[in-house]
């Protein structure tokens, strides 16, 4: 693996080895308390063309704790925003010797074009493109789901989980169909028509149009973010016909098995798809996701530029 | 030897029996076999086939304007070289063909060019906004006797514009080339839609937002009886629409690009922006439907919809990418290519298709001829044998937007007549 663009890129095994290397990096570093030579010298640099809080913050730590040069250029107050192309940025990066590319960018592919145009050698780590994919949001969730549901188990087989909300927008939920679904669970796209993409029904996935009738079925249930824009009346008619039908509260959590979790990529927009209750309650795992976005970073940065460095 | 006085020997026109084929003063003046060369000089063309050159209905030269992308001697030098005589230059120039002067222009450069005869395309409404028509009768009557009229790159979506610019023509026999694109539909559209652009994330460009402009346009050529021609169509229900508005004698003719016959959108998973163009690539049930539709003479004629861009225009993120690819010098290979397997396809047909069809649409007199004595010499002469591998900084363009690079075509352009003039010699120009 040279690259981390799409979870499509990812066989079992590949997906597997990257959680197993979560957890033992983990482990080594006593929960993140000690540092780790193995980038010791090496150039990370985190290009974000989108603002981002948690995932700019969640890729800085994770370099400086595996002991990288880490690098954060964001749109706003750089050349990104005088319209530099992404090629010419990509040729000034390569120039200075970057490593590793961590790109967050508005448009579908642009870190695939990053990675395959020809314009640098670096290794190229994808943080969310556009509407397409959000590789290692996917990693971390499932990093959870693994720890909270099948701490032992190679795959997820047996697992049944909802994914509720604005599929069409979010590459969150298009990371997680594909990687979770390549673990073997059961996923279970819940939302409006006018927010799920044409042909889903062709992802494995199935496609159910009301959460009240999915909500028995589901050990996991992953609430995605709506965004205001799309409030206007032409996805959807108003916020609150979308919370009555699709969002998360306290007498929809109790319709889930006991052992069901919740989780949420964030931003959430509390209140919307789901109510502060339960996000703060006892079966979210929200913050854990959080934890676990960082773990998944440190194993992937490790597996792509950190060389034949032994974990142990 | 005189000059231009060419006996062309053992070619097989059509690809059928075995003649030859004399050119005195621009013009074929005896077929036959076993003529002698008298003092005309001698072209060999055994193995070789022989057909009235092309005629490309849907070209962009860039000219005036974007002159970094093609101009009209670079574009004129591409089509001779794809083996066409005649290219209808389409309206979305800077500024835009709406008016006499533009077109003028463009039909002068063309002409002092003299590579193959370049006739301009009018713009349907003022500066292609969609509002007002343009001055369709001023251009109609300009000296480059404009007759199709288009604001391609853009739909005419209003349909009492529509409406008024299908009657307006009927006083000087013009047609309306429409670019079927609900704008609605379609807005920030990057790719086909369907299961394929909604893994990507890209933003899809559904068929029916082709396929309900059609339907509507064809209803209104009806009502109002006037021609409509359809623009790069590439769905398979934009065929079913057409093929019913001819069973009900509407008078409407369509096209189809090379592209949109071999290339199908699972490419667009590389992200690539050479492949983005619009209409955009479609599934492989489309790509069929089209073959068999040009095969039956559904769709009239193929026509490029040569779209040159400047490198940096495709050298960038997928959906900031410009849309369009390169045509002309590929076009024969590429048709070729794609109707090899196709049932009722032979030399005689493609000739159909993309010599003598696109002529009569265009009202483009003198191109789209027989090979027949008194007739105009614009003869394409093609090697069936010989494959061609697509270069792109090879190609006579100031672009190099082809997505065909790297391709072997299956047959090559060797020479090429225009006005009876051997341009073309051996695949090279020969100014």
């Amino acid at each position: 693996m040279k690259h981390l663009i799409s979870v499509q890129d990812l066989s079992r095994a590949d997906t597997l080895h990257i959680l197993d290397t979560a957890r033992e990096l983990d482990r080594v570093t006593n929960g993140g308390l000690k540092l780790l030579p193995t980038l010791r010298g090496r150039t990370v640099v985190n290009l974000f063309y989108e603002d981002s809080t948690r995932t700019r913050l969640s890729f800085e730590r994770a370099a400086k704790r595996l002991s990288a040069d880490v690098v954060t250029v964001s749109a706003k107050g750089s050349s990104l925003s005088k319209g530099e192309s992404l090629k010419d940025t990509a040729l000034t990066l390569n120039a200075m010797g970057a490593d590793m590319i961590v790109v967050r960018h508005p448009s579908p592919g642009a870190a695939h074009r990053l990675a395959h145009a020809g314009w640098l050698d670096s290794r190229v780590l994808n943080a969310g493109d556009g509407k397409h994919e959000h590789p290692t949001q996917a990693l971390a969730d499932a990093l959870t789901i693994r720890a909270r549901l099948r701490p032992d188990a190679v795959d997820f087989e047996g697992l049944t989980i909802g994914i509720v909300g604005d599929v069409l927008h979010s590459r969150v939920a298009r990371s997680n169909i594909f990687l979770l679904a390549s673990l073997g669970a059961n996923i279970v796209v819940i939302g409006p028509p006018t927010l799920l993409p044409v042909r889903i029904e062709n992802w494995p996935c199935t496609v159910s149009y009301s959460l009240d009738a999915a909500l028995p079925e589901l050990d996991v249930i992953m609430m995605l973010r709506v965004q205001q824009e799309r409030m206007n009346g032409t996805f959807f008619p108003s916020e609150l016909e979308y919370t009555r039908s699709f969002g998360l509260n306290r007498s929809r959590a109790a319709a889930l098995p006991t052992h069901a979790i919740v989780m949420h990529p964030g931003p959430m927009n509390r209140g919307v798809e789901i109510t502060a209750e339960v996000a703060d309650g006892t079966r979210s795992v929200i913050t854990e996701q959080v934890a676990n976005g960082l773990k998944v970073r440190m194993a992937i940065m490790y597996l792509l530029i950190g060389g034949d460095v032994s974990v142990a | 030897m005189s000059l231009n006085s060419y006996l062309i020997v053992g070619s097989r026109p059509y690809g059928e029996q075995v003649c030859d084929i004399r050119i005195t003063n621009g013009l074929i003046s005896e077929i036959g076999s076993g003529l002698e060369p008298g003092n005309h000089q001698v072209v060999n063309a055994n193995d070789l086939i022989s057909l009235p050159s092309f005629v490309d209905l849907h070209t962009h030269l860039r000219e005036p304007g974007r002159e970094d992308a093609e101009t009209i001697a670079s574009g004129s030098r591409a089509a001779t070289l794809g083996g066409f005589s005649a290219v209808f230059a389409m309206a979305n120039t800077t500024p835009v063909a709406d008016t006499a002067g533009v077109v003028e222009q463009v039909w002068r450069i063309g002409r002092e060019t003299g590579l193959v005869d370049v006739f301009p395309i009018g713009a349907v409404s003022v500066g292609l906004r969609g509002e007002a028509l343009a001055e369709l009768g001023a251009m109609a009557a300009s000296a480059a006797k404009v007759t199709v009229f288009s604001d391609d790159g853009n739909c005419v979506s209003d349909s009492v514009l529509m409406r008024r610019a299908l009657e307006y023509v009927k006083t000087f026999d013009g047609v309306i080339a429409q670019h079927a694109q609900d704008p609605a539909l379609t807005q920030g559209a990057q790719m086909n839609e369907g299961e394929l652009s909604g893994i990507l994330g890209l933003t899809g460009w559904p068929a029916v937002a082709e396929e309900a402009i059609i339907a509507r346009d064809v209803l209104l050529a009806s009502h109002v009886d006037s021609r409509l021609h359809v623009c790069h169509v590439s769905t398979s229900g934009s065929v079913a629409i057409i093929r019913w508005a001819k069973e009900m004698g509407i008078r409407v003719t369509a096209e189809v690009t090379p592209h949109h016959l071999l290339l199908t959108e699972d490419l667009v998973s590389s992200f690539d922006p050479v492949y983005k163009v619009n209409p955009p690539l479609r599934s492989r049930a489309d790509t069929l439907a089209l073959r068999e539709a040009l095969a039956d003479g559904t769709l009239d004629i193929v026509a490029t919809d040569h779209a040159p861009h400047p490198h940096e225009s495709k050298d960038c993120e997928w959906d900031r990418a410009a849309f369009g690819m390169l045509g002309l010098e590929t076009a024969l290979g590429v048709v070729v290519a794609a109707m090899a397997e196709t049932p009722d396809w032979n030399w005689r047909t493609l000739s159909e298709r993309m010599s003598i069809a696109p002529a009569k649409i265009g009202r483009a007199v003198n191109h789209g001829r027989p090979l027949a004595v008194g007739e105009p010499a614009h003869i394409v002469l093609i090697d069936p044998q010989r494959t061609r591998e697509v270069v792109s900084t090879e190609l006579a363009s100031l672009s190099g937007n082809t997505p065909f690079a790297g391709m072997t075509l299956p047959v090559t352009v060797t020479d090429v007549f225009f006005n009876g003039v051997h341009q073309v010699r051996n695949g090279e120009l020969y100014e």
